[in-house]
């Protein structure tokens, strides 16, 4: 293998499996590290800097960052960064002071951005610092998107939207609330220098199956979600059948339990390990007594004079990997009310098709998975409106490079033009064995989240289930992150080939060995590297015997140990910062030192 | 020393060996010597040794002196017995214990303080013994706990930290052992676990004494330019006269790896220890011909590694001395201190 080149930045943001899982690439050791000094509005603010919602994101967020955690590798479990987020949002001080400033002179150029969701907020909380003028067009009259209408306020809490929503709006957006756009055509007439497109996907599924027509009580779910947070609907029947097992299906039983529900089932066609919704949203679900029945595929509606009588399925079996099924019978499940969950899409009747913005063939737009421009210059798209349903992170890095783009855009350059990731490497040596970081391992497990007592909870349907760590619990869980910002960084021509750092390090990472192609190489470590999407670190040849150092990055717990026992300091240990680029602000020109 | 004890994370797909133990459960406390120094890398070449030949941790017995090897006891098996002697006396201490209870395994850890100079008459009688036991010399050259004045095995010219050349000559203890008639006499390098690592697996198989001088350098007194023992030195002049291949007992051998140069050693326990001599025609089962060999390499300068010399044909200790088969602590007190008349009894005898 040709040695490791350090310092392109992704090489090292990739050992920080959270950071590089996450599509805002949010610096999670740095803040779990700030939480653990009592830096809250600290934690908070870096947490700002890239996923713009923090105490949002902190209840809501799909948390792609948990499943990477290197920690879960180790020690089962990874570590709980989605509520450390909400811990540091919690408890941080007055951020007034450090929200960006913006100027009073305006730069001249106009942009609109269609739907006050997260990605929209994104683009404005982007732009407005540069002395854009943003007008948000929303259709509702409270700004949130889906983030108000779908998210249930007991898991969300509406104070805790608002208020990160005003910090953008404050910043002097033009919000016209009540103003849906009816034609882009108009739109684009209206003088803006930009259009950024963040409406969202919000129409649900239909299921048209016999029986469907006729009633009132067959909803879709992410329209009856909207009803509920708006206070259309207040009540429910006793028995509900949820179609559907993904985040909006768990949302939907449980906002049922709360409306007067009692006997709640979700209906899910295919076996446990294939469902849709992440596993502590069916936890939580399951733990509110809804039933999850598996292999039930929807046959027949039966409404009598308007009213649900309830639903026919079959009873499916599957094979082995769940691709195929067989019918071994039908059931019928009364119900008083029955709810579409089975997933949603973007639609855009309000864009006329000879505005040079394309369409393929069903029906969503094209739209540039890097700049997110439409095929129309000047028109972009972001969120769930771009490329259908995904989530609210993703939502505001689709605005962060939007904005990006929209930047380009009005100032003549070329949207493609990209500005790169920087990087800063700093030695974390304060003395002999002394490091600028906890480098001892906690071997605490993963805290459990206290929820509102089962019966107390569904008393009002705001009552914010999730009570957040307690400062003991927050203590423990921040000692769980391994650092993995901190790499073991390596000097080849200082190494003499002792040993010391292969025998002391308490995870087999490290080998001294002869060069060769990474397959074999992989087998030939202190430990097989078997893990294919951990990389292997490779050293240049050694100076005594010619051989290289390896290190397989899959389980190392950023100890130090290696380094504190390195007699020529070959080894050290580096703060890797992954310096990103937002609209008009290039993150290499904050880079300082690279080792 | 390390800010922090050895984190208790484990590698996810760590094996176990035939007593259903890791690697890591024959480890010790964390290592106070200096980072970078050979001993570390010895105490893992003797974890992993153990690990993979399955000992139990409490039928161990780690001896030692003092010195920095000395100290290296403490760091490889907390489950095992241990004893810190008085300095040199390591192997006498041993042969007593070896004489109370035959039944445990030995592990002294000397270095070339310890056992070549102020302990080198109790080497010397141990050896002639043939206590059952691996006795490891940590050898450096160098006084490196008290500031690194020149060992008994410094060579002739090899320079201090401060450039000076040590005029005297050195006690080289491959070459005494073979002398004195040590049945079982291996060198090795502590950058080298692929060679040290098979030959103390022989060397616990062996009927008596296993004499295992490791290269180990200092570095912080002794891994200069000038040195003779340092890293670089070391592997430049390594020469290795044999490569050792450990077979365990009941274990089939399979591998049918070519005749020639082969030498198959049968040990007590029934494993077998195969030697591929490196240079053609060495026989690590001659002594005659092992010491003017080691001599005639010496002289040019090489510092010849592996498996040099093994003999399994020598009584041990107890078989010497036809001793009794059970340990002392096995027996009942009445046959252990039969009382006034049976010694005068004995007494008589040797009137």
């Amino acid at each position: 293998m040709k040695p490791t080149d350090v310092k392109n930045p992704d090489y090292y943001h990739k050992v920080v499996d959270c950071q590089w899982a996450c599509p805002a690439h949010t610096n999670v050791p740095e803040y779990i590290r700030l939480i653990a000094q009592g830096e809250y509005t600290g934690a908070y603010m870096l947490n700002r800097e890239s996923n713009v919602f923090p105490a949002i994101l902190g209840r809501t967020c799909d948390r792609p960052c948990e499943p990477a955690c290197r920690r879960e590798r180790i020690d089962a479990k990874p570590v709980a960064i989605c509520r450390l987020k909400r811990a540091a949002a919690d408890l941080r001080g007055e951020i007034a002071h450090l929200m960006p400033k913006i100027p009073a002179k305006k730069n001249d150029k106009r942009v609109a951005c269609i739907g006050a969701g997260p990605a929209s907020l994104t683009v404005a909380n982007d732009l407005m610092p540069l002395g854009y003028e943003v007008t948000i067009f929303e259709k509702l009259d409270e700004p949130g998107g889906l983030m108000r209408s779908n998210i249930p306020s007991f898991r969300l809490p509406e104070r805790v939207l608002s208020e990160e929503i005003e910090l953008i709006l404050n910043m002097g957006v033009d919000a016209r609330f009540n103003t849906p756009v009816e034609s882009m055509k108009e739109l684009l007439a209206s003088g803006f220098d930009a259009v950024f497109v963040g409406s969202g996907a919000p129409r649900g599924k239909e299921l048209n199956l016999p029986g469907r027509a006729g009633t009132e009580r067959i909803h879709i779910g992410i329209d009856w979600l909207g009803s509920i947070a708006f206070g259309h609907t207040t009540s429910v029947g006793e028995r509900v059948l949820i179609i559907g097992v993904g985040n909006t299906a768990m949302d939907c039983c449980r906002s049922s339990r709360r409306l007067g529900g009692k006997d709640i089932k979700v209906m899910a066609r295919r076996p446990r390990e294939f469902f849709k919704a992440s596993a502590w949203e069916l936890e939580d679900a399951e733990e509110e007594q809804v039933e999850i029945l598996i292999n039930y595929a929807p046959k027949s509606f039966k409404v009598e004079n308007g009213v649900v009588k309830g639903m026919e399925f079959d009873q499916l079996v599957w094979d082995a990997g769940a691709k195929n099924s067989q019918t071994v019978g039908t059931v019928f499940l009364p119900a008083d009310d029955v709810i579409l969950a089975i997933g949603q899409e973007n639609a855009f009747p309000w864009i006329e098709r000879d505005l040079g913005i394309d369409f393929d063939k069903w029906d969503t737009p094209i739209v540039d998975p890097t700049t997110y421009q439409s095929t129309r210059p000047g028109v972009f798209f972001g969120g769930d409106a771009a490329f259908g349903p995904k989530n609210i992170i993703w939502a505001v890095e689709h605005g962060h490079q939007a904005a990006i783009s929209i930047h380009n855009y009005c100032h003549g350059n070329s949207v493609t033009d990209r500005p790169p990731f920087g990087m800063n490497l700093v030695s974390q040596k304060m003395g002999i064995s002394e490091w600028s970081y906890g480098n001892d391992y906690a071997p605490v497990t993963r805290q459990k989240m206290t929820h509102v007592d089962l019966k107390e909870r569904f008393d009002k349907l705001t009552i914010e289930v999730e009570l957040g760590f307690t400062s003991d619990q927050i203590a423990k869980e921040v000692a769980r992150c391994l650092n993995c910002d901190v790499e073991t960084h390596f000097t080849a021509k200082r190494c003499i080939e002792c040993d010391a750092c292969i025998d002391v390090c308490p995870v087999q990472c490290l080998t001294i060995t002869r060069n060769g192609e990474e397959e074999d190489l992989r087998t030939r470590l202190s430990a097989p590297a078997v893990n294919l999407t951990q990389s292997l670190y490779v050293s240049e040849d050694l100076p005594q015997t010619g051989r290289i150092m390896a290190k397989d990055e899959d389980v190392c717990v950023h100890c130090g140990l290696c380094a504190e026992r390195c007699p020529t300091a070959a080894w050290d240990m580096q703060k890797f910062e992954l310096l990103i680029s937002y609209a008009g602000e290039e993150a290499c020109a904050n880079q300082h030192t690279a080792a | 020393m390390p800010s922090i004890a050895k984190p208790v994370a484990r590698h996810p797909s760590l094996e176990r060996n035939s007593l259903g133990l890791t690697i890591r459960d024959y480890e010790g406390s964390m290592s106070t010597l200096c980072a970078g120094c050979g001993h570390d890398s010895i105490t893992a070449a003797i974890v992993r040794t153990l690990w993979e030949i399955s000992m139990p941790p409490h039928r161990l017995v780690k001896m030692s002196g003092i010195g920095c090897s000395s100290k290296t006891p403490a760091y490889f098996v907390y489950g095992a017995h241990g004893f810190n002697s008085a300095h040199g006396r390591m192997p006498t201490i041993t042969t007593g214990a070896i004489a109370a209870n035959r039944e445990l395994t030995y592990i002294g850890v000397s270095g070339d303080g310890d056992s070549l100079s102020i302990g080198i008459g109790h080497m010397c009688h141990a050896i002639r013994r043939n206590v059952k036991m691996v006795y490891l010399i940590e050898n450096n050259g160098v006084y490196g706990l008290t500031k690194g004045q020149f060992s008994a095995s410094a060579d002739v010219g090899s320079k201090s930290k401060r450039g000076e050349a040590n005029r005297m000559l050195p006690i080289d203890p491959v070459m005494l052992g073979l002398s004195i008639g040590a049945t079982f006499v291996a060198r090795s390098f502590s950058g080298d676990k692929e060679q040290l690592v098979p030959i103390l697996k022989a060397a616990f198989a062996h009927r008596g004494m296993a004499l295992v001088d490791v290269i180990s350098p200092c570095v912080t007194f002794n891994d200069h330019s000038g040195s003779t023992k340092s890293y670089l030195y070391t592997r430049k002049h390594e020469a290795r006269a044999t490569e050792t291949d450990f077979v365990p007992p009941a274990t089939e051998i399979l591998a049918s790896i070519s005749t020639n140069g082969v030498t198959s050693v049968t040990m007590h326990d029934g494993s077998v220890v195969r030697f591929r001599s490196l240079p053609a025609g060495y026989d690590p089962t001659d002594r005659q011909k092992v010491m003017s060999y080691l001599q005639e390499r010496q002289s040019s300068g090489e510092i010849v590694t592996g498996l040099l010399f093994a003999d399994e044909t020598v009584a041990d200790l107890h078989e010497a001395n036809n001793t009794c088969d059970a340990p002392l602590n096995d027996l009942p007190y009445e046959k252990l201190c039969p009382g006034a008349e049976t010694l005068n009894w004995l007494q008589d005898e040797f009137r």
